[in-house]
């Protein structure tokens, strides 16, 4: 098969399974999901396919490989949807292909395939849990199949559909659609428990704050697309003089080019959807979702795509900007917001108890991490970290899933009311649940850094190396935030896994079983593994021991003079990233080890008010409520509603129809008695007989408003014809 | 000479409505029927009108021309361009499922079915008119069986005043048309209503700039533009639902059509004139329709508000006056016709069943009428101008035209799209998922199958058309190339 037509194909089986399940077999579970894990299995093969041929093939970043497609005619240039395989593409599909289908498959067991039904269970609620009886006539109560088990694995394949579609695209217009499918089914699957408020709230607040960000998104293409005609990648980033063109006209902002708010206005888009400060406020919550959404849609795919965006369009932020000068504008912002996040999420991070949480707080820093990267211009480092992070940070997700669920099974058994998330309920894990334990420790080493043998290590340490080249306080900020995320790492290795149980539940924990494993232990591989392929070549030993095939493949994207790696070696960030990774590892462990109590971290007492703040998270939901949503709703209501609306507009109709019955009385009174009445009065009791029967089908004053209607479009038209007559 | 298709058309509900009246009031079986099987016939020949067309062509087509009054210049002249041709299928589309959710009618089935007739005669007659006196005379005849009905089977509590204002407001909008309409006949020297000849007459800047405002602000008080809006969420909220489906989903398009053929295409240069003004107006429906729509506790009009929000797009997409803005103000004619329509037969739905359209008092309703509230779902997403819907394809090219004319009212107008999303997942929330109040437990009951039947027809039309915008896009877009020669745009 041509290649060109394999990557067409690379989004629809995804798209097909989630049609057939809607409409065809979402009565019959195995089905389901043999349907939804065969289309994404077809989307993986594709995808390795494509990436092995991309590997032989020459100049891939000069000569991608595309097809285009009408789509919606606009006048001479059409707005085409195409498929486009550059180097960054090949990458992307490489971890989007992997970590999709290892979640597919470990959804199977997180959704309990298999189990007896409950009970207790509805539509809409997680499962309860049933009651069986063994062969002894002893009752257990063991964990129930999920109710909407095919509704599940329909959503998610329509969202991988949506995550395919936009890696795959070849412009603007495809990857919004992708990106706002993958914002419907990110709302669908976080209210996925729909009849628990919390879910409910939480899908609402990631649909909307996403938003915010999306439209500005959106003005940026409409911006683009009036400037260059086009929202193809390579008509406008691969057109030097368009980028140029944009680099030095200003636009309507004073000081800023259009290429810079162009820039900014795409930026936004990734700061809703890549949750970063100010946006940051929906992922934690998103996790009310299902565990296995969290990995694929808010730590692996999703969430990435906002820095896939900034990665495709950086010669347009970049645009005018070569390696040693003064940033561009959109990379000052990215570079500042990017490493604020990195460090203002960590802290959130240290003192979570619920284990998904930490998670999600990790993910919006680490996202951090690569917007920042990418703000001081290192390219290549930021798309590796991308590449790593979704390993291991789905790994990570499944691997906590995974502890929930044992952490239920324990709860079936003890018969205690706890939360099953929180971290100070576990302890001990590491005896009853190995398999969990090492791959969570295998990603939890990997997102803290631990040097040489994960593949966090050596993207972080890239990151930190290109920062300690170009900016000094981007460094130190990263470095703490290094430091930070290999204490909280800890921190949740220990508390959970490490020393003794503090409640039953953990004392009974349970092993997942190995549909669960299994993903983990691929992903475990990866978070390894993945690192190998981008040793720089100046790295102390072990440099040019192995071929930076990474560097070399996605820097080709920047073309010849965009060699932006750094040559030489530089002790201090390798020093910074391995003190930063063991001694915030060592830390965590020593802070928490003794850790007995179940209802207070160790840290609450001692750092007292600080620890409060980071608990309420800096108060930002409590602000944002006081200074945007309660206004806005008091400007709608008030202001909009009840003045404007129901005051001013429709007071000045019910006035003139006050007026105009008051005239109408007037005529009646002066006119009409004294004057016409006296000449006729038989015709008077024959007008009001008509009247009064008029008056039941019509309530009465039609006929004033209607002169009155007359009355004032004259007057209107009088002042109308001076108003214009002057201009 | 060929069959007259339009004719047919247009004047298929005007027999059936006629045909009702004379038969005996107690034949509900027979007046269902009939009036079924008009909208039938109507959309058959709409689609087969829509099959027909040859848009490579371009045009006006299936022209129809009788001299009706020789002396004044008046004809009857019916034909349809490719702008014209998607509301008349929007028009057949949403009178067939007028009839379907009005099925249980209790109250004078009769009247009801032959005024929907009547009403539907009026708003085929606006969209296929070639002639300025004809598309007046139907452009006013609606306003018999809108006022009757909303009176007669109106929500009680505020029929009277929502028929009034709807019926004051047109009036108000019919005499600044009528007015300017009159001094377009009289100037143009041709003598003649035509709309053809009169797109030819070539009138001075000075008048085009003076009377510009009248024709359009007269017709587009119809098409909800604001100030003058308030008529709308009254009027729909008062009107019983398969009426508030034909005013929302038709009329106000009805409206916008009016103003654009004969504000925008016979007087251009007035048109450039007057649209910061109208951009400015049509910003604020956006914006103001939806943060209001957003602080509704009543269900209905939540989507009244959303009616006049959405209407600012498509008047914001005339305002530009580029290739882009015209192709999204079509296609968000016939994507909100359809949105507002099926949004308004499930609020007549879940109303008919819980007796309260009050949104606390309401919740959980997913669990018993399923279908109901997917339906209302895939409108929302359509309404938020999601990918893969209808309503996307129509407000992407809005924004795109509108951010060449003057980007900001781009900027602002995208606020709309934000509090549109907030409103609908806020009512989606609150109304079909959440818990359900247990007075509601005992007597809401699952939708009727001639309710499936409607949500299913309009939700896979927007899906459809979501995916598949060519069946649609090369037909507006022939429309707008002819929009575009009388208006020099680019």
């Amino acid at each position: 098969m041509p290649v060109d037509t394999l990557i067409w194909l690379l989004p629809l089986p995804p798209l097909l399974a989630f049609f057939a399940i809607m409409l065809f077999t979402h009565r019959r579970n195995g089905l389901s999901h043999g349907l939804a894990i065969g289309a994404v299995t077809l989307s993986w093969l594709g995808s390795l396919v494509v990436f092995w041929r991309a590997l032989q093939a020459q100049d891939l970043a000069e000569h991608p490989w595309g097809a285009q497609l009408n789509w919606i005619p606009t006048g001479n240039t059409w707005l085409q949807i195409g498929t486009q395989v550059d180097p960054l593409t090949v990458v992307t599909l490489f971890f989007v292909a992997w970590t999709i289908l290892m979640i597919f498959i470990y959804s199977v067991g997180y959704h309990n395939y298999g189990q007896p039904r409950g009970a207790l269970d509805r539509p809409g609620l997680p499962p309860q849990g049933a009651e069986i009886q063994d062969g002894h006539g002893h009752r257990h109560r063991v964990p129930s199949v999920e109710p909407m088990y095919a509704r599940f694995f329909a959503l998610i394949s329509l969202f991988a559909f949506a995550m395919y579609l936009l890696v795959v695209s070849d412009n603007l217009l495809t990857l919004y659609i992708g990106w706002e499918v993958m914002g419907l089914c990110s709302y669908l699957l976080i209210g996925f428990w729909y009849a628990r408020e919390s879910a409910r709230n939480a899908a609402v607040k990631a649909f909307l704050t996403t938003r915010v960000g999306d439209v500005f998104m959106l003005l940026g293409l409409a911006a683009l697309y009036t400037l260059t005609g086009s929202l193809n990648y390579r008509a406008i980033l691969g057109n030097p003089q368009i980028l140029e063109v944009l680099a030095t006209t200003a636009s309507p902002i004073a000081g800023v080019s259009w290429a810079a708010l162009i820039g900014l206005l795409l930026f936004a888009g990734t700061v809703g959807k890549s949750a970063q400060f100010p946006l940051h406020i929906w992922l934690p919550d998103a996790m009310e979702g299902p565990t296995p959404v969290s990995a694929m849609i808010h730590a692996a795919t999703m969430v990435s795509a906002g820095v896939y965006l900034m990665i495709r369009f950086f010669p347009l932020l970049a645009a005018g900007w070569l390696p040693g000068q003064p940033l561009t504008l959109p990379m000052t912002a990215m570079a500042a917001i990017g490493a604020f996040t990195a460090l203002f999420a960590a802290t959130i991070g240290l003192v979570q108890r619920d284990i998904k949480r930490v998670l999600a707080y990790s993910t919006i820093s680490q996202l951090g991490y690569m917007i920042a990267a990418l703000g001081i211009g290192a390219y290549v480092a930021a798309t590796f970290h991308l590449v790593t992070h979704a390993f291991f940070k789905a790994l990570l997700f499944l691997a906590s899933g995974s502890v929930i669920h044992g952490m239920e099974h324990g709860v079936y058994h003890s018969g205690e009311h706890l939360d099953a998330q929180d971290m100070l309920n576990m302890g001990g894990l590491r005896h009853k649940m190995p398999w969990t334990f090492w791959t969570f420790l295998a990603g939890g080493l990997s997102l803290a850094g631990f040097p040489l043998v994960t593949a966090g290590f050596w993207s972080k340490d890239e990151i930190l190396a290109s920062a300690f080249e170009s900016n000094l306080l981007v460094f130190i900020v990263l470095g703490v935030a290094a430091l930070l995320t290999a204490f909280y790492t800890m921190r949740q290795i220990t508390l959970v896994f490490l020393g003794k149980p503090r409640s039953a539940a953990a004392a009974h924990a349970h092993e997942s079983r190995p549909v669960m494993l299994v993903p983990l232990v691929v992903l475990a591989v990866f978070a390894m593994a993945a690192g190998w392929v981008g040793v720089p070549h100046y790295f102390p030993v072990l440099g040019g021991q192995l071929p930076n095939w990474f560097g070399a493949f996605v820097g080709s994207m920047l073309g010849h003079e965009g060699e932006l790696g750094h040559a030489v070696f530089t002790p201090t960030p390798l020093m910074v990233s391995i003190v930063a990774s063991l001694g915030g590892l060592f830390l965590g462990w020593w802070v928490y080890r003794t850790q007995q109590d179940r209802l207070q971290d160790v840290l609450a007492r001692p750092l007292g008010g600080l620890y409060r703040l980071l608990e309420h998270k800096y108060y930002v939901d409590e602000f944002y409520q006081a200074v945007f949503i309660r206004p806005a709703l008091w400007v709608a209501e008030v202001f909009f509603y009840r003045w404007l609306d129901l005051g001013l507009i429709d007071g000045i109709l019910h006035g003139l129809a006050r007026v105009g019955v008051a005239v109408g009385n007037l005529f009646r009174e002066v006119i009409d008695r004294p004057v016409i009445n006296g000449a006729g009065d038989a015709l008077a009791e024959g007008t009001r007989d008509v009247g009064v029967r008029l008056r039941v089908l019509q309530p009465g004053r039609l006929q004033v408003y209607l002169l009155l209607a007359l009355v004032a479009v004259i007057l209107i038209g009088l002042a109308f014809f001076y108003y214009v007559g002057m201009v | 000479m060929s069959f007259p298709i339009l004719s047919a058309i247009v004047l298929t509900p005007l027999l059936a409505g006629l045909i009702l009246l004379c038969l005996p009031a107690e034949r509900r079986d027979w007046v269902r029927r009939i009036a079924l099987a008009a909208s039938v016939l109507v959309l058959g020949l709409s689609f087969w009108l829509y099959l027909d067309y040859d848009t490579g062509v371009g045009g006006y087509q299936f022209i129809e021309r009788h001299p009706w009054l020789p002396d004044l210049g008046i004809s009857y002249a019916l034909g349809v361009d490719g702008f014209s041709l998607p509301m008349v299928l929007l028009g057949a589309l949403v009178l067939f499922s007028g009839v379907l959710v009005s099925w249980n009618v209790e109250e004078r089935p009769r009247e009801f079915f032959a005024f929907m007739m009547f009403l539907a005669t009026s708003i085929l007659g606006v969209f296929v008119s070639l002639d300025l006196f004809l598309l007046f005379f139907f452009f006013e005849i609606a306003v018999f069986p809108k006022y009757l009905m909303i009176v007669l089977w109106g929500y009680p509590k505020t029929r009277d005043y929502g028929g009034m204002k709807l019926t004051l407001y047109l009036f108000i909008g019919s005499m600044l048309a009528l007015v300017g309409a009159l001094a377009l006949y009289f100037n143009s020297g041709l003598r003649t209503f035509d709309l053809l000849a009169l797109e030819k007459a070539g009138f001075p800047v000075a008048f085009q700039r003076f009377w510009f405002p009248f024709v359009f602000l007269g017709f587009a008080i119809l098409g909800g533009i604001f100030p003058f809006h308030s008529w709308a969420p009254d009027g729909h909220v008062a009107a019983p639902t398969a009426i508030s489906m034909l005013l929302a989903g038709v009329e106000m398009k009805v409206g916008a059509f009016a103003a654009l053929r004969v504000g925008i295409m016979l007087l251009p240069e007035g048109a450039a004139f007057w649209s910061p003004l109208i951009l400015a107006l049509a910003t604020i429906n956006v914006v103001y329709g939806a943060a209001i729509a957003m602080v509704q506790t009543d269900f209905k009009y939540v989507i009244g508000f959303s009616s006049v929000s959405h209407m600012g797009l498509v008047l914001i997409g005339f305002a530009s006056l580029n290739r882009e803005g015209l192709m999204g103000a079509g296609l968000q004619m016939f994507s909100h016709g359809v949105m507002t329509a099926l949004f308004f037969a499930i609020v007549g739905m879940v109303y008919d069943r819980a007796h309260t359209r009050d949104i606390p008092a309401l919740g959980g309703l997913v669990r018993v009428m399923p279908w109901a509230a997917i339906g209302f779902i895939i409108a929302g997403l359509v309404s938020m101008g999601m990918p893969g819907f209808s309503g996307f394809i129509a407000e992407f090219p809005v924004f795109l035209g509108a951010w060449q004319r003057a980007p900001w009212v781009a900027v602002i107008a995208v606020l709309g799209i934000i509090i549109t999303s907030a409103y609908i997942l806020l009512v989606v929330r609150r109304v079909f998922f959440g818990d359900m109040p247990v007075a509601l437990e005992e007597r809401v009951g699952d939708v009727s199958r001639k309710d499936k039947g409607v949500i299913f027809l309009l939700s896979a039309i927007m899906i459809l058309l979501g995916w598949f915008p060519s069946l649609l896009t090369p037909l507006v877009e022939s429309g707008v190339r002819h929009i575009l020669a009388l208006v020099g745009g680019a």
